[in-house]
């Protein structure tokens, strides 16, 4: 079938193979699902006469444990939940699926989803130099919506014991080798070819498992890793990551990943098999969904993108810089699961600098750890709420500096063949994600799409990012982001229009110069020509945080005049004139500095954290005496 | 890789009874043999003393030579006994594993054999109280049930612990100290299962920090299972009083947890012929209703346990500013709270 849309070469669409079983232009309702760590989630989209809109969601825990060990049943259970609320019959009676398609009484003419259950696919990718040939297969296998455990490199100083024993006790559901160009270094691919042997590595899906191992490197070494691997494991021979070091073809890798991730993986899954049977387009891993979904924001706008997932388990970060598009996945940052990693991670200081209220170190941390033991549980009281949110501020920087260090240009050439020579060559590279040159920042996960207001994850995202210049933010209203972005696949204009009208949640613009002041010096002046034509002058001083209301889907022209030695985008105290979008939030007018530093002296940090809470709302009035008693 | 089981269906077996046996592969070592003799890596078979499937023994040369009439020496020595596995004329490494080590699985807990899986393991059922802590430090433990605590609401503290808590699982109350914990290791105590323990604590205990709640292989000299969460927690009256019930009685535990991708539990299993289950007993919950007994996971009433009086329609507002679904509550004093359903568990009868 076509796939509509621009740019429709940049999604996964030729990984999907659609069954339709109603003409598009016929349907009536389509249902998407989630199947996450912890909840499944069920949207019910139907055709109005504005185009696709959202009806209504249910959600569930997740049966993927014991005693259930189907997901079906929790696909099922939220199903039943949207049956209660629209009084449409879509479940078949004899609990056999999804009634397909609608009969004028009964059904839904499109039933697709995306899963995350028993932790995703989980990768570990090898290379022969760590930031070349290994890096391009972390990115492949990002690419797919993986999530890469770890990464092994002939060049790397973990000995080869050590790396042994990481393999065994990973237990990865999928290994991808890369490494050698093209004619390239032959003994350093077949020495990892000869640790993963050894290794015999065991798969977490069980003893009928055969683990596939993707070889994607020098195409002269093939026949030695088939004869090494190809009788143990369910090995796939695909063309070179890096055929030569200039060029990162990461394609054929990704697809074979997600094809094998459909036939091995998802089969051995509790359910799935079953699952499989019900949709209509091939299951996708969440964080592909998330992805297409950001993917569709910058083919629609036309602008760079930065988009963050924040799970209770993981952290997916998405950017799209002048169309090229990175994921990264850090496995170990996220709001339940692995929130004592973050608190790890960023240590307690970090995490506690946020927080406008004296509080014990040890209060701290029981209360992170007996998230991390019951992450379903949601934060009852507002102290508990902001030390979620601290936490979050941490895990989307660290999300965002992991991401960093994907999001590089290619290493340089010649480096693996004076590898080979004993030579090494290696430079250390910069990203090339700059925040001046991001418009767009999307966030979407349980945290932020549940903020209780919007204002929360508008400033957990500008805390975390740090914006500069002029930033547009939206958030997923709900979380269907994944949902869409499978629907995409197969019906682009449709969950566009569902997007664009009940997804995105327009938060609004965030004015941030680069560079820093002093406290009390001008860092910008901002004026604002609003619809009505009301001019509005604001004079913002270094450390301010101020609102100027306008409502979504409006926009207002905004000159803004940055002091001397602060950027807007058009270089050092030059101004600029631009649109600025509105959105729940309104204009955000930030002086508080790039980077932002918060005051080490904790009376004088906790009166700026106020002061900015206050300034926008962000919480009760009375905050402090909540916090307080909590 | 199959084993062999030592029982059949219809066996009894004790705590430690050897269920199955399997004889797994040695470690291996990597010997980067080329790049040490500093020779072609093609050329390395040309070099080898002992070839692949051969014994070695630990400080046994393997590989090397001697040049310049003996002046000049360039040798690799075994530093394992074991055999060889591979040798890479392409990659240049040589790689060695150890002998093959046995693994025994004993049978964990006292009961009857009722399914065997040839040359893998068995199932054994047994009758008997179970307990399913929250998170738990440390293997599979056995020992005779001791509770050293007046009340659920005690701290396990240092003085409480003698040399008559040797080999015993120590049951405490709402929390148990660093320095208790120290000296229950000291005495050999087998197990403790308390209500709650300090994260630091357990911080220092451990020597790292916890980053996700994936545990069962630490050696820390005796298994820890909490009941309840992190911090000071009562342990809930109705756990606190089956163990006292069963003081004396022998009980296996195990500390593994898992939260994400494949949740396991901590668990302490009692065995017992006391009563048994009745034939028609449910064994999941129906879920929650009016009346069900719940118990609050989560501040402000974290700990406390109550019974479902209403469960709520509409979504309401909580003191976050969220609007969710809730659940009336009468906690176990009379007052009446309203609690997001999330925060609630069933407390199985």
């Amino acid at each position: 079938m076509t796939i509509s849309g621009p740019n429709a070469s940049n999604r996964d669409v030729d990984d999907v193979e659609p069954r339709l079983r109603n003409d598009i232009e016929e349907m009536k309702y389509i249902l998407a699902t989630d199947v996450g760590s912890t909840t499944t989630k069920a949207r019910l989209f139907t055709r109005t006469d504005e185009g696709w809109r959202y009806l209504v969601s249910g959600e569930t825990p997740t049966t993927v444990e014991a005693p259930f060990e189907d997901v079906t049943l929790g696909v099922m259970n939220a199903v039943r939940e949207i049956e209660d609320l629209t009084g449409l019959h879509i479940l078949s009676e004899e609990g056999e699926g999804i009634l397909v398609p609608f009969n004028g009484k009964m059904g839904v003419d499109l039933y697709c989803t995306t899963s995350s259950a028993g932790g995703g696919l989980q990768m570990m990718v090898t290379g022969v130099v760590a930031n070349m040939t290994a890096e391009s297969a972390n990115r492949a296998a990002l690419g797919a919506g993986a999530i890469v455990m770890d990464i092994l490199a002939t060049n790397d100083d973990i000995p080869p014991y050590e790396k042994i024993q990481r393999i065994r006790n990973l237990r990865p559901d999928m290994i991808l080798m890369a490494g050698g160009t093209d004619g390239g270094t032959v003994s350093h691919v077949v020495s990892m070819g000869e640790l993963i042997k050894t290794a015999d590595p065991k798969a977490r899906l069980g003893v009928t498992y055969e683990l596939p191992i993707i070889y994607a490197g020098n195409k002269m070494v093939r026949s030695h890793i088939t004869d090494l691997l190809g009788t143990d494991f369910a090995l796939t021979c695909v063309d070179n990551i890096r055929p030569i070091l200039e060029v990162e073809n990461t394609e054929p890798a990704r697809r074979a990943v997600h094809e094998l991730f459909m036939e091995h993986v998802m089969s051995h899954a509790p359910g799935y098999t079953r699952l499989m049977k019900w949709t209509d387009v091939d299951i996708m891993p969440t964080p592909a969904g998330e992805g297409i979904a950001i993917q569709l924001i910058a083919d629609t706008y036309k602008k760079n993108v930065l988009g963050v997932g924040l799970g209770g388990a993981t952290t997916n970060v998405y950017s799209v810089m002048d169309r090229r598009f990175v994921r990264s996945v850090s496995a170990n940052l996220g709001m339940s699961y692995s929130v004592c990693n973050v608190m790890k991670e960023s240590g307690l200081e970090n995490i506690m600098r946020w927080l406008p209220f004296d509080i014990e170190t040890d209060e701290i941390r029981n209360s992170l750890r007996n998230k991390m033991i019951r992450p379903t549980t949601i934060p009852q009281t507002l102290r508990e709420l902001l030390i979620e949110h601290a936490v979050a501020r941490e895990a989307l920087r660290l999300g965002l500096e992991h991401h960093k260090t994907i999001a590089t240009t290619l290493k340089g050439a010649k480096g693996e063949t004076a590898f080979d020579r004993g030579i090494l060559s290696q430079g250390i590279l910069e990203t090339y994600i700059d925040m001046m040159n991001i418009k767009i920042i999307a966030g979407t996960g349980g945290l932020l799409s549940h903020a209780p207001n919007r204002e929360q994850s508008l400033i957990i995202m500008t805390d975390a990012f740090q914006p500069e210049g002029v930033t547009m933010f939206y958030q997923d209203s709900v979380f269907m982001m994944p949902h869409l972005g499978v629907l995409s696949t197969v019906y682009r204009d449709a969950a566009w229009n569902i997007f664009d009208k009940d997804c995105l949640v327009r938060l609004g613009s965030v004015i941030a110069p680069r560079g820093t002041g002093k406290p009390g010096e001008m860092v910008m002046v901002v004026k604002i020509e609003m619809p009505n034509g009301k001019i509005i002058n604001e004079n913002i001083t270094y450390g301010e945080l101020k609102r100027i209301r306008l409502p979504e889907r409006q926009t207002a022209k905004a000159t803004i005049r940055p002091s001397k030695g602060l950027d807007i985008g058009a270089g050092e105290g030059k101004e600029i004139e631009t649109t600025v979008e509105g959105g729940v939030v309104g204009i955000v007018l930030d002086g508080r500095g790039r980077p932002l530093a918060l005051p080490e002296d904790k009376a004088e940090r906790d009166e700026k954290l106020i002061g900015w809470i206050r300034s926008l709302e962000m919480y009760d009035r009375n905050f402090l005496d909540l916090v307080k008693s909590g | 890789m199959l084993g062999k089981v030592f029982v059949n269906v219809g066996d009894d077996v004790d705590f430690r009874t050897k269920i199955a046996e399997m004889i797994v592969p040695g470690k291996p070592t990597v010997i980067m043999a080329a790049l040490k003799l500093a020779i072609q890596k093609e050329d390395l078979k040309d070099y080898m003393k002992k070839k692949e499937g051969d014994k070695v023994e630990e400080g046994e040369p393997i590989a090397g030579y001697n040049a310049f009439f003996g002046l000049m020496k360039n040798w690799i020595y075994s530093p394992i006994n074991g055999y060889v596995e591979t040798i890479s004329d392409i990659s240049g490494q040589i790689i060695l594993r150890e002998d093959p080590i046995s693994v025994k699985v004993d049978s964990y807990v006292r009961g009857k054999v009722v399914e065997v899986f040839e040359g893998e393991g068995a199932t054994i059922e047994t009758n008997g109280a179970f307990v399913q802590g929250i998170l738990g430090v440390g293997g599979e433990a056995h020992g005779v049930i001791k509770v050293v605590v007046d009340g659920p609401n005690t701290h396990l503290t240092e003085d409480l612990i003698t040399s008559d808590c040797e080999g015993k699982i120590l049951i405490g109350g709402s929390l148990v100290t660093k320095e208790a914990f120290v000296k229950a290791i000291k005495v050999g105590a087998a197990g403790i299962v308390t209500g709650g323990i300090r994260d630091t604590d357990l911080r220092e205990l451990l020597g790292y920090e916890m980053g996700v709640a994936i545990t069962g292989h630490e050696e820390i000299g005796t298994t820890i299972i909490l009941t309840e969460g992190f911090g000071e927690m009562a342990m809930s009256q109705r756990t606190f009083s089956l163990f006292k019930e069963f003081e004396g009685e022998v009980a296996a535990m195990n500390g593994t947890t898992q939260i994400r991708a494949g949740v396991m539990r901590p668990e302490i299993i009692i065995p017992h012929e006391r009563w048994l289950p009745e034939e028609d007993e449910e064994s999941i919950s129906g879920g929650m209703r009016a009346g069900t007994p719940i118990r609050v996971i989560r501040q402000p009433y974290f700990g406390r346990l109550g019974k479902v009086l209403n469960l709520l329609i509409e979504k309401q507002r909580v003191e976050t500013g969220s609007t969710v679904r809730v659940v009336e509550v009468e906690l176990d004093d009379g007052e009446r709270v309203v609690v997001p359903r999330a925060n609630v568990e069933i407390l199985e009868i």
